[in-house]
């Protein structure tokens, strides 16, 4: 029993550690120049470092920071700023959803999962849903809390650096930083799409968040996404029965 | 320290730690219960999507900073280019993100915005 424990502590310090080298895999480096990207978007709008650091930690995913950045801009109270990042941040309840049956044993307890869904966001979560199922289930949990905690204080510690750092770059390194952070959300979507109706809700969701910003620009976001995501939904399901009816 | 020191931390972990924990810790609590294919699930996975394809759009067409004043079409343009580049090396990320920044970049230094 002591010695099997033993292992059992062994393998996850191993996991643990396998896990923190991913922050040197491609996607961790992109989201790396991303955040060096949204330092610089915070230092030009006037957002003080510590609140950055902050938010980078107890937000963590990067459309939630973006968007409360721009309430806290445009004054808005709490409660308006409160709707718009927390509907921005339903996709991550299926996205917890899956990965917790692909990396826990029957043995994982709530609590730890509670605790480490804290560290799911785009990046970790495609890097986990990709690469978990190479590592022996016992070591899995490890693997993910090595790899998302360490990425998620690296990024802390690198806003904070890049904040000061942004000023001096060339204006053409700043609107080049900037881009990349739509520009590596639009691929990674595309990259860890699992359902067909993911590529209908972005293409409608790009076009209907230019509309409704021209004809309401204080709820742009959260209209584009109640009603043209549910325009992609109807009219994916519309096409999916059609092409079912259709079937021999 | 004061309330007014503190309020923008109150405001961020409110608005923004609360905001998205929530889903996070509500996703951990269905797990292995919820039913992946449902119709339901079809629909939030669309307005999720759509609420974050909203920001891109946002950033993309409405830049603040020093993109303001470059013209749409090169933004639009190096997206284009970069998702040309992304289907043609097989969904290569790192080929599509490459292809666009080098394309903006380009078209700035060309543009001497």
């Amino acid at each position: 029993m002591e010695a099997e424990a033993t292992i059992d502590g062994q393998t996850s310090r191993y996991w643990f550690v396998q896990g923190m080298r991913g922050l040197w895999s491609v996607p961790a480096i992109i989201l790396m120049l991303s955040f060096v990207g949204f330092a610089a978007f915070t230092a030009e709008v006037g957002v003080p470092v510590e609140q950055v650091m902050f938010m980078t930690g107890v937000v963590w995913a990067l459309p939630a920071k973006v968007i409360l950045v721009g309430t806290m801009l445009s004054g808005a109270n709490l409660l308006t700023a409160f709707i718009a990042v927390t509907l921005s941040s339903v996709r991550m309840m299926p996205m917890v959803a899956a990965l917790v049956p692909e990396i826990r044993t029957r043995s994982t307890p709530t609590w730890l999962l509670l605790v480490l869904s804290h560290f799911v966001a785009i990046t970790a979560w495609v890097f986990a849903m990709e690469r978990a199922h190479h590592v022996p289930r016992s070591g899995r949990v490890a693997y993910f809390a090595g790899f998302s905690i360490t990425l998620t204080l690296a990024n802390v510690l690198l806003v904070g650096i890049a904040y000061f750092l942004v000023a001096q770059f060339p204006p053409i390194v700043g609107a080049c930083l900037f881009f990349l952070t739509p520009v590596y959300f639009l691929s990674s979507i595309w990259v860890s799409a699992r359902h067909r109706v993911i590529y209908w809700a972005l293409g409608i969701g790009l076009v209907s968040g230019v509309l409704f910003h021209e004809v309401a620009p204080e709820f742009d976001i959260l209209l584009a996404g109640v009603i043209g995501g549910t325009l992609a939904w109807a009219g994916e399901r519309h096409w999916r029965l059609r092409q079912a009816g259709n079937a021999p | 320290m004061t309330v007014d020191a503190l309020w923008p931390y109150i405001f961020i972990a409110v608005a923004g730690w609360l905001a998205t924990d929530i889903w996070r810790w509500l996703g951990v609590l269905a797990g292995n219960r919820i039913d992946e294919n449902s119709e339901t699930m079809n629909w939030v996975r669309a307005v999720a999507t759509a609420l974050v394809a909203a920001v891109i759009a946002k950033l993309i067409v409405y830049p603040t900073g020093e993109l303001e004043t470059s013209p749409l079409w090169l933004r639009v343009g190096a997206i284009a280019i970069g998702a040309a580049a992304f289907f043609a090396f097989r969904r290569n990320q790192l080929a599509g993100i490459a292809a666009a920044m080098g394309a903006l970049a380009f078209g700035l230094l060309v543009l001497g915005v």
